[in-house]
């Protein structure tokens, strides 16, 4: 899915607003709160890391936006318990509305419908049989493709070309596992960009290094 | 599912999923707060910290540092979630490194802790990797035009962490004493690490 979450390269946001280097992490209570609640909820529904992040990206941009990172965090949380069945759609807002003293009818705890899933082991990192299709400086391309579900295949780089700077440890396939479709584990290349094949010969020069599963790419011609 | 969450404020829905959570028992507070005091008192860049002074100081370390980055963090007791392969990108007086997650807030909290908010915010994220010179200096890091830059989005389960340079006029310090000079900016990329007596 093409998402609000896929930020990289975006215009309009403005300014970093910075703080000072001692910040600490959570600025209310209500941060700490959803800030746990969103690590437990993907226990509590049956899901992983990868379904949460796609549950994250798929949130309505107006609710991704509205309340800062943690407010993301919390309504992540609700996508996963629900998608689980673990809680009705429209539970929390009603259980809120009963918290602030309205007359609420709370919706009825549902049967729990957690996803067919269970990890091959602990973590992302996995072995993989095949021999990497590519090496360091390679000249790849990024496939120019727009997945339907989760995806780690940025926008920005999509059609760009790139080479291979280094080869990292092969990793479950975020694509499919955010959809309990199996882990499919692959090489993971770190990809190096130049600025100018990114954003056009006008804009700062640098390099841009991505991290790309070997499904993204394929050989430059 | 509903998409309209702005009419009842965050803090009243967090309250709301925890009461639902709890009374059901599948989840327990304590639980709760043990993740939060971990995050809040026992994990953050104090311990990236201790890395970099630790490779300023013994240059074998260093080397296996850059090679093996999980591997020498982990031997100073620093691993878990999000830290499962840590890659160091030392920065040099023509090479400056600085990460970034475009796609959420991917963040190497074993060393780090939690990320800032300016960190996960629309504005980093988006202008990161695009305009990398230009956000540095206007958070305060001019980088000399004869500096390559070198921006790592951190798109997979890989987690970055800057070792930033060495200032001046530290020569005779302790490890200790060094760790207390290193800060989280300076381990992300968006600031050097000053000399004593210039933060």
């Amino acid at each position: 899915m093409d998402t609000i979450a896929d930020m990289g390269g975006m215009q309009g946001f403005g300014s970093v607003a910075l703080t000072d280097p001692f910040d600490p992490p959570f600025h209310h209570e209500w941060e700490r709160r959803a800030f746990a609640l969103a690590l437990l909820s993907m226990r509590v529904s049956g899901t992983n890391l990868d379904s949460f992040r796609h549950a994250l990206a798929r949130q309505h941009p107006r609710d991704y936006l509205a309340d800062g990172y943690y407010g993301r965090w919390l309504k992540c949380a609700e996508n996963l318990l629900t998608d689980s069945a673990i809680i009705a759609p429209g539970a929390v807002e009603a259980r809120a509305r009963k918290l602030a003293g309205e007359q609420v009818e709370e919706p009825a705890t549902p049967e729990p419908n957690k996803p067919d899933y269970k990890p091959a082991a602990a973590g992302s990192i996995r072995p993989v049989e095949d021999p990497p299709r590519f090496v360091v400086g390679d000249r790849v391309v990024v496939k120019n493709i727009s997945p339907t579900g989760h995806t780690r295949l940025a926008r920005y780089v999509r059609g760009r070309s790139g080479t291979v700077a280094a080869l990292r440890p092969a990793q479950v396939l975020p694509d499919t596992n955010a959809h309990f479709l199996g882990e499919n584990p692959q090489h993971v290349y770190t990809v190096a960009f130049d600025s100018h094949e990114l954003w056009g010969p006008e804009g700062e020069s640098f390099t841009l290094n991505f991290d790309a599963y070997e499904s993204y790419l394929e050989e430059a011609s | 599912m509903t998409t309209d969450t702005t009419r009842v404020p965050v803090e009243l829905r967090t309250e709301a999923l925890e009461s639902i959570l709890v009374e059901r028992n599948l989840v327990d507070p304590k639980v709760m707060d043990t993740y939060i005091k971990m995050y809040e008192q026992d994990i953050g860049p104090m311990n990236g910290a201790k890395v970099v002074a630790k490779a300023w100081s013994d240059p074998e370390y260093k080397a296996r540092l850059l090679e093996d980055g999980t591997a020498s963090i982990a031997e100073l007791g620093f691993k878990g979630p999000q830290g499962e392969h840590i890659v160091v990108k030392e920065n040099t007086p023509d090479t400056h490194n600085v990460i970034v997650c475009t796609l959420c807030s991917c963040y190497p909290w074993p060393v780090l802790g939690l990320p800032p908010s300016w960190y996960k915010d629309p504005a980093y994220r988006s202008r990161m990797v695009r305009e990398p010179r230009t956000l540095l200096s206007e958070m305060g890091l001019d980088v000399a035009g004869d500096v390559d830059i070198q921006v790592w989005d951190s798109s997979s389960e890989v987690r970055y962490l800057v070792l930033p340079q060495r200032p001046s006029g530290t020569e005779g310090m302790t490890e200790e004493e060094l760790a207390g000079l290193v800060t989280r900016d300076a381990m992300v990329g968006v600031a050097e690490v000053a000399a004593p007596g210039e933060g």
